[in-house]
């Protein structure tokens, strides 16, 4: 009996703990009522009857990297076309399939998936619902059935821009670079970084070294893991101390080791996928610009695309001329960067969208 | 007859503790649930107005998301598939972890057993061309005694240096995973024409056929978790695993040879973990990835522990968390539930079973000496 009436109790407390706040919210509530429908941006289109959806990785929709990004492309399209969602974080890489088919159960109209690992089961899928839209970012196919779209991004590109400017700052003629895994999709941006310092080099008669990889060899630095903050951290003081005064570290989260590195010793940093000064803020001080990969974009038009009928199985590339790749501003740093440096990369990133340079 | 009523009484206990802890787990999750559903936090916010939104939404997201979870576990033939081929790894490696527990030994290996068995069955299932049933046969022993020898180290390093084996199955687990992510970087691992970190999966001549919606590897698992039963409780290795378990001294001084115990009860587990691995690459059909063993080996121990180190409580343990597993995909397709709950579920329920007072106090029960866990021996044991 006392249990019950100190359950009672607190459950009356906790009533009224509630009530509390809601009185003051209600006030607010009403008189928001009207307000807050027009605040959040309400969606410019209203189909309730398409549904996008997405299956994450193993990495999560929290991986500040590009699960993230992905999804935040369902959320744009979600807001921009007043469109159902639906989403399922992988949990191994074993559930690809069983996941994929959870979303075809929900009728959803196009599944975008994420990530190389799920090419296999994305295809199958594919296969069997040819009613179902399909697009699958960083991953493209040989032949891709009617409704599979790859989705790709041409980050070497952004990356030589990235590598000009990084060998243009260099006061000590050394810059560094790191990945995460010795995989394509990590790989092309140091490619292209290294290229962009070599054309630097050829352009004023410099003698810039790119340490931590070797573009001829496909050799270099690597965390071998993209959670591990401290790993990266490590590469990028030992490359520190072998004299670079630019890191360009390109594994996710891991990466982030890097910049802390560069902000105690006093270097720049270059970061990859998203604007860094607006993901990892704490770090802007340091970095020169970022690598930006836009797949929120590419996202967002494919399920356009699929709600328009206008869904093809053409491969997506994203690149500078369609603005599915880019550098970031250059934020805090747009002083210190010599007017002259930067009209150089505004005038190789017109050579490269006309063709005049190809990267990669 | 007297006999059999010792018996219901001696376990009767411990099963109420576990589907107590079960019900207040669900109850935890229901909590999670509502705080976690924007209809309902919102709802809160206007309480003082229309107390009864928040209720009813609350009762909504709590019905709609456990509705899922057991729709998706067991709501038709189909999700009763995906459940059972997701609990056959997961009792699979739990029986690699109880046994070790029997001999008073904490195996947190598995993961590492795992990854070694998933590189052998891969390879020989994706390499090499050979005729039906040989290869399935092939690839199994060559995942299987992978893993035994990978799990017998750690069982060799205790018996002949006295190495701590929790110490070596979490070094040789790292050890593992680096030795797949080095092997993932090779020509013989990769798809051709590929260079991304991942191999064929295994071909269909090296799987195991389907039956009645999933394949018969399922039914591989409930085999082996009935053989080691009868390897507990009926042979003389099983008697002198569990006397070495009980006391190594004693054990020793009975005569029985301690460090071959070790070595064979961790050959064995390692043995079991190999299995799990190849139900995912022969009979799941998964690819070696950095990732293919995903977090099996170390659900392993959870459901070793709440299977209470038996091999029917880990069958029942299995196949509860593949249900949570499959259950947990549908919430989050249906309803829009974080994955993330299903984790929290298991997590609560090992929790309270691993404090059977606390469930005790909670629900009123009396303590009839049940819920007790097991445990393997502290250091130096």
């Amino acid at each position: 009996m006392k249990k019950t009436a100190r359950v009672a109790a607190l459950v009356s407390i906790a009533a009224l703990t509630l009530a509390g706040c809601g009185d003051r919210g209600e006030t607010g509530a009403t008189g928001n009522n009207t307000e807050s429908a027009s605040s959040t941006p309400s969606p410019t289109q209203s189909n309730p009857d398409f549904k996008a959806c997405m299956v994450s990785d193993s990495g999560g929709f929290d991986d500040k990297s590009f699960n993230q990004t992905s999804h935040d492309g369902l959320e744009q399209a979600a807001q921009e076309f007043g469109i159902e969602t639906a989403e399922i974080e992988s949990q191994s890489d074993s559930e690809y399939a069983d996941n994929i088919n959870a979303l075809v159960q929900q009728d959803c109209n196009i599944i975008t998936t994420v990530g190389f690992l799920l090419g296999e089961a994305t295809e199958a899928a594919a296969k069997k619902n040819p009613d179902v839209d399909f697009s699958i970012v960083d991953f493209a196919y040989e032949k891709a059935p009617e409704n599979l779209k790859g989705l790709t991004f041409n980050t070497a590109e952004p990356s030589f821009l990235a590598g000009y400017l990084a060998a243009g700052m260099s006061e000590s003629g050394v810059v560094g670079t790191f990945g995460g895994l010795p995989i394509p999709t990590v790989t092309i941006f140091m490619t292209g970084f290294a290229q962009g310092v070599d054309q630097y080099n050829t352009d004023n008669d410099a003698d810039v070294q790119v340490i931590g990889w070797n573009p001829k060899t496909e050799e270099g630095s690597f965390t071998e893991d993209f959670e591990d903050k401290t790993k990266g951290q490590t590469i990028a003081e030992n490359m520190i101390q072998q004299g670079a005064d630019v890191i360009f570290p390109v594994a996710g989260p891991a990466g982030l080791g890097g910049l802390q590195a560069a902000q105690d010793n006093d270097a720049f940093g270059v970061w990859v996928d998203t604007d860094g000064c607006v993901s990892a803020a704490e770090y802007c001080d340091v970095l020169l610009t970022s690598v930006v990969k836009g797949m929120d974009v590419a996202v967002k038009d494919s399920i356009q695309a699929s709600l328009e009928d206008t869904f093809s199985n053409e491969v997506y590339v994203g690149t500078l001329e369609n603005e599915g790749v880019g550098i970031a501003p250059y934020h805090e740093l747009e002083q210190e960067i010599p007017q002259e440096l930067k009209d150089k990369v505004e005038e190789l990133k017109q050579q490269i969208i006309d063709g005049e340079i190809t990267v990669g | 007859m007297a006999d059999d009523k010792g018996k219901a009484v001696s376990w009767l206990p411990t099963a109420k503790v576990t589907v107590a802890s079960i019900l207040l787990a669900l109850v935890v999750g229901a909590l999670l649930i509502v705080v976690s559903d924007r209809k309902v936090v919102e709802a809160a916010g206007y309480f003082f107005d229309y107390p009864w939104d928040f209720f009813v939404f609350a009762g909504e997201a709590i019905w709609d998301s456990y509705r899922a979870l057991a729709v998706g576990a067991a709501g038709s033939w189909n999700a009763v598939t995906q459940t059972l081929e997701r609990a056959a790894p997961l009792i699979c490696a739990g029986l690699g972890v109880s046994l070790a527990f029997r001999a008073g030994m904490f195996n947190i290996g598995a993961q590492g057993q795992l990854i070694v068995g998933a590189i052998c069955a891969g390879y020989i299932g994706f390499t090499y061309d050979l005729p039906i049933v040989v290869h399935l046969l092939v690839a199994a022993t060559a995942g299987i005694a992978g893993a035994a020898v990978w799990g017998g180290i750690a069982g060799l390093l205790k018996a002949q240096t006295g190495a701590h084996e929790v110490i070596t199955t979490i070094m040789l687990n790292y050890v593992a995973v680096s030795l797949l992510l080095y092997l993932l970087t090779k020509d013989a691992f990769q798809r051709e024409g590929s260079n991304n970190p991942r191999s064929e999966a295994a071909a269909d001549t090296a799987l195991f056929p389907e039956i009645f919606g999933f394949h018969a590897g399922v039914l591989v698992a409930f085999a082996v978790a009935f053989a080691v039963w009868w390897l507990l409780e009926r042979s003389t290795l099983g008697f002198e695993m569990r006397a070495v378990g009980a006391n190594a001294d004693a054990a020793r001084t009975a005569g029985m040879s301690v460090p071959k115990v070790y070595t064979l009860t961790m050959l064995v587990a390692g043995a079991l973990a190999g299995l799990a691995a190849v139900q995912q690459i022969l009979g799941h059909q998964d690819s070696l990835t950095a990732n293919v063993a995903g977090a099996i080996g170390f659900d392993a121990i959870t459901v070793a522990l709440l299977g209470r180190a038996t091999p029917l409580g880990t069958v029942l343990a299995g196949l509860l968390f593949g249900a949570l597993a499959s259950g947990g995909i549908q919430m989050q397709a249906g309803v829009g539930t974080p994955v993330s709950l299903t984790q929290v579920l298991q997590a609560l329920i090992v929790l309270f079973v691993a404090a059977p007072a606390l469930v005790r106090a909670v629900l009123r029960m009396r303590d009839t000496g049940g819920g007790a866990t097991v445990m393997a021996k502290g250091w130096g044991s």
